[in-house]
């Protein structure tokens, strides 16, 4: 256990945590933004899914990461207008359409692997950024401050989310659709174009949170995702609907992934006990969730399509 | 009328994008869907493998249904199938001598209380700590995954399958007693496959006959009002999660003892084990209208498409992927289309109510008017 | 731990066998593949104790029949494989292997893949075999236990499976396995001759079956040139999560490793560490090069052609299973890829020939 507390390795862990950690974070802002208006998004696994192979193809093409990421974002642009046709104009039952998401995603992103690439190549990733001084500060500078372009990215994207939801005209009006969309019918919010554009931002978050796997990977695979959209998902519940406590779980969910990795490397984690180590991420967000869920409330008008009184 | 035509017309919507991606990979759609229902429903081979197929998805479906019916959505029937085939295989290596007679109820019955206790842990949870059951199922969903590869490689290995790479992680061949008679020899069709139908039809009856499955049905219209009329809305979510891993479960041990191989088997994923089971069994459970009695048919559909769908692969080169993609196709076009069939009914019921609203009301076979999924009430 | 499966099966038949490899090798086309399928090559499992005598007393008619085996009737041999065709791994192995043989055999090639759902490649597996396939190979030790209940009802059909040591003692089942420890001993050496931090990163899915073989001869490997070398395998838990082993990969990186090697599907990740963080990536089950054309040392890869060529001449003389084979360094089923691509120094090149040379003759022992 000595040789895991020493400046290097604990370094190396927390930047490895980190990067494990920003795809559920990335995708679940999108979905927190998308629940604040009342508006459950299940098939953001999918969504990712589809979104990394079009970063993947866009990469692979034309060698341009900026243009692949965009790809991805527009990829789930695209799937943010299927989702909020069926959710929030066709009213439909939310937990359900996105499992069917999901399957067309999870199907669908292989067969275009399959045909249109066939052979898996890999693509060039992005190096990561060193921030200017901040890189220099001992330890902290190595944990924090020499990540991919999207790490600093998504993790900008709290506050920024946490402002425009908590002190925004435009936050009020998502909160109000999730909290009440009667009342805020009655005063002249529509909630049906406020739930349309938090389910378009989210599924282009989404989609950034797929291109953000995929260039950590740097190459497709069926299935790449490995369920990672419902965790992200679940990772909004255990943030309890705030930006910040999304990042909390994101930032748990990655770091305890990551310290498993390493303790095993170390040999810390002996090989007998390799399986069940590995459910050490879920079972701590779970028992971690024992002693602060009480304090929360969902939305109110969560998963409810919005009917207006004729 | 338009309410009988929603699933059907979601259905031929799927079939023709699905034929229209089939032209785009440069595959003939007709040999196509010939193939796949050839593989589905030509002959009674076949049919007893599309009935395979079809029992552990009418299972879960089965226990979609009801923890949806209380309003609580389940994603974890993945990590119950695995407890409930894991709490199956240990009983039937722990008593190989028993008699089938006792043995069978016995492995299906230890099964059904694995999944039961997978699906009761996230009930507790949310009954006690307002844990959501979606970020709960999904955990353990990870956490059975691993469950399973340590127990099957581990406690539970076949010490006498040695090669050079060492051992395989598979039970040892399950004691004979524990197998599920095959009903129509040279068919897949087991015993298993009966037991499904039966256990859709209880769960009918429990729903819609029962004063726990109106408390249910009322907890899943509104847990305030449940709540106010003095019904125990706690309880009943527990319970309608358990049952639903219950269901789970037994699919879980009906996949091992009805298996061609008779023996649990993992290949390091839960769907290696599952089929995905877990999640189109909620594809089944919708299609079925959320309805035990419906869900059978639904289930059948769905086997077909399984069966089918490797039909189709080794007919046409197309991957079954597209199967996959087929299916969250046809689900997101029922759930849209049940919008219009919600409207159109309801446009008709304001008329015969002369603009009346139409309250929720506890029908029977009706879905929950736009149920919300992942509510935690109050 | 072989276990010689069928041992009475047989001297004289395994002399048959070698005696219709070797015709097969010197009467049809000359590809290099069929070279390798000469007498002394693969072998099964209990062909040490065989030796070239009674072959050489076989009848005439056999070699007559067996240089017929070739031209003989199309055979139907379908495959059900657990990952995509071109997986670069595990599944791609046999495919290139059934491809590079199905024309000089007269085969009729199926491919069911991306089977990882077991109870549903059951199924394909049993309709191949209704449809009257004369083969059918279910290429993943998952599938075995499969073949063990189907093999009786389709008496006339043959399966194979691997990797895995045992026929169940079927007459119509054959079994495959690869001594991956050899190649995994080999390049653990070389691993730990290219390492000047002396960690090495070896990164698995879970610690069974081909990838804990694997893994256990690459340490071992690693150990019999520096018995202090760090050489701790990382078990991810999954054989797909491609971000847990890049995670893993740059975890043992920033632990110091300077030298990589893994196996399982998401392996594919770890490399691009190696490639992102150039440093030597040792490959198994097939090239590797692909995606790292700089910084794969070397790839031990499956030939199973000649295993298969020899079940097809079993299978057309009449004997539809009983045998297990290995491939292995000494019979040419495994060998050692070099990579040009990566400038291996020559001592270290040397001592990777000294150890396969070892190795073929029986001189280095290596531990399971």
């Amino acid at each position: 256990m000595s040789q895991f507390f020493t400046a290097a390795v604990l370094t190396s862990t927390v930047a490895a945590g980190i990067a494990l950690a920003t795809p559920f974070l990335l995708a679940a802002l999108g979905e927190t933004l998308g629940q604040r208006s009342g508006v459950i998004n299940l098939g953001v696994d999918g969504i990712m899914l589809l979104a990394a192979f079009a970063t993947y193809y866009v990469a692979l093409r034309t060698d341009d990461v900026l243009l692949a990421i965009l790809a991805g974002m527009g990829t789930g642009l695209l799937m943010g207008v299927v989702t909020a046709a069926v959710s929030v104009t066709l009213k439909a039952e939310q937990g359900i359409s996105g499992i069917g998401v999901y399957l067309f995603g999870l199907g669908f992103s292989d067969l275009l692997f399959q045909k249109l690439v066939g052979t898996p190549l890999p693509i060039t990733t992005p190096p990561q950024v060193g921030i200017p001084l901040l890189d220099q500060i001992p330890v902290l500078g190595g944990m924090f401050f020499d990540q991919s372009p999207l790490v600093y990215l998504a993790f900008l994207l709290v506050p920024v989310v946490a402002f425009v939801l908590n002190h925004t005209t435009y936050g009020l009006k998502i909160r109000a659709a999730g909290e009440n969309p009667a009342a805020a019918d009655s005063l002249g919010v529509s909630v049906a174009r406020i739930r349309w554009s938090t389910v378009l931002l989210g599924c282009t978050f989404a989609g950034l949170a797929g291109a953000s796997l995929l260039l950590y990977d740097g190459i497709f695979q069926v299935n790449l995702t490995q369920s990672e959209g419902f965790i992200a998902v679940a990772l909004v519940y255990f943030g309890a609907w705030r930006p910040s406590g999304v990042m909390a779980g994101s930032l748990l969910y990655g770091l305890v992934g990551a310290i498993i990795l390493t303790w095993k490397s170390l040999g810390i984690i002996p090989l007998s006990g390799s399986d069940l180590a590995a459910t050490a991420p879920a079972v701590i967000t779970v028992l971690a969730l024992l002693f602060v869920a009480r304090r929360f409330r969902q939305p109110a008008a969560l998963g409810k399509p919005y009917e207006r009184e004729a | 009328m338009l309410g009988w035509l929603a699933i059907p017309s979601a259905l031929l919507g799927a079939l023709v994008l699905g034929a229209v991606m089939m032209l785009a990979l440069g595959a003939n759609p007709l040999t196509g869907y010939r193939a796949l229902l050839v593989g589905a429903f030509g002959g009674s081979y076949a049919l007893g493998s599309t009935a395979f197929q079809a029992a552990p998805l009418l299972l879960v479906g089965v226990g979609i249904c009801i923890a949806f019916r209380a309003n609580v959505f389940n994603i974890g029937g993945e990590g119950q199938i695995a407890m409930g085939g894991l709490a199956g295989a240990a009983t039937a290596l722990a008593f190989p001598e028993l008699p089938s007679v006792v043995l069978i109820p016995l492995v299906l019955l230890a099964g059904t209380a694995g999944g039961a206790i997978w699906g009761a842990i996230p009930g507790f949870f949310k009954a006690q700590y307002n844990v959501n059951e979606i970020l709960s199922t999904i955990m353990l969903n990870l956490v059975a995954v691993q469950v399973m590869n340590y127990l099957l490689a581990g406690p539970m290995v076949d010490h006498s399958q040695a090669s050079v790479g060492g051992l395989i992680p598979e039970t040892q061949l399950l004691s004979r007693n524990a197998w599920l008679p095959i009903l129509v020899p040279g068919t897949q069709l087991h015993l298993g496959v009966l037991i499904a139908v039966l256990v859709a039809i209880a769960a009918y009856l429990l729903l819609w006959r029962t004063t726990f499955g109106f408390r249910l049905r009322a907890v899943g219209l509104s847990r305030d009002a449940s709540a106010y009329a003095g019904m125990p809305v706690k309880r009943t979510i527990v319970w309608a999660v358990t049952l639903s891993g219950a269901a789970c479960g037994l699919a879980g041990s009906i996949l091992v003892f009805g298996s061609i191989s008779h023996r649990m088997v993992t290949d390091g994923s839960l769907t290696g084990f599952t089929g995905s089971a877990g999640f189109n069994g909620i594809v089944v459970a919708l299609f079925g209208g959320l309805n035990p009695l419906w869900t059978i048919v639904s289930a059948f559909l769905f086997g077909g498409l399984i069966v089918g769908g490797s039909a189709l692969q080794v007919a046409t080169g197309v991957p079954s992927d597209l199967v996959t993609a087929l299916s969250g196709i046809v689900v997101v076009l029922v759930v849209s289309l049940e919008y219009l069939r919600r409207r159109a009914r309801s446009q008709s019921t304001a008329l015969a109510a002369f603009g009346g609203a139409n309250p929720p009301t506890l029908r029977r076979g009706e879905p929950p008017p736009a149920a919300a999924v992942g509510g935690d009430g109050a | 731990m072989q276990r010689p499966v069928h041992r009475r099966a047989l001297p004289a038949l395994l002399a048959v066998a070698a005696l219709v490899a070797a015709a097969c090798g010197s009467s049809s086309s000359p590809a290099p593949v069929s070279s390798a399928a000469a007498p002394a090559s693969v072998a099964p499992a209990a062909s040490s104790s065989v030796t070239p005598a009674p072959a050489a007393t076989a009848p005439a008619s056999a070699a007559a029949a067996a240089s017929g085996a070739t031209s003989a009737t199309t055979l139907k041999v379908a495959l059900v494989a657990p990952s995509a065709v071109n997986d670069l791994a595990f599944t791609q192995s046999m495919v290139e292997a059934l491809n590079s043989i199905k024309a000089r055999y007269n085969l009729q090639v199926a491919i069911s893949d991306n089977q990882f759902v077991v109870s549903t490649a059951a199924n394909v597996i049993r309709s191949y075999a209704s449809q009257g396939y004369n083969l059918v190979i279910a290429h993943g030790s998952q599938y075995g236990s499969t073949l063990q209940q189907l093999a009786p009802q389709f008496p006339n059909v043959s399966f194979a499976w691997g990797t895995a040591g045992s026929t169940f003692n079927q007459p119509n089942i054959f079994a495959y396995q690869a001594n991956s420890n050899e190649g995994g001993y080999v390049q653990g050496a070389m691993a730990a001759m290219l390492s000047t931090s002396k960690v090495l990163g070896v990164i698995g899915p879970i610690a069974v079956g081909d990838a804990k073989l694997y893994v256990d001869g690459f340490c071992a490997g690693a150990k019999s040139v520096d018995p202090t070398i760090s050489c701790i395998p990382v078990y991810t838990g999954s054989f797909s999560d491609v971000s847990l082993f890049a995670t893993a990969a740059k975890t043992f990186v920033s632990n110091k490793a300077d030298v990589l090697t893994g196996t399982a599907q998401a392996v594919v990740g770890a490399i691009g560490v190696a490639r992102a963080d150039n440093l030597p990536w040792f490959g198994t089950q097939w090239t590797q090069v692909s995606l790292a054309p700089h910084n794969v040392v070397s790839s031990q890869i499956y030939n199973w052609a000649p295993i298969l060529e020899q079940i097809i001449t079993e299978i057309r003389g009449g004997k539809l299973g009983g045998a297990t084979y290995t491939v292995t360094l000494g019979n040419g089923g495994e060998t050692i890829q070099f990579n040009s691509g990566f400038n291996l120094p020559a001592n270290v090149k040397a001592k990777a020939d000294e150890l396969i040379k070892g190795i073929t003759d029986g001189l280095v022992n290596v531990p399971q």
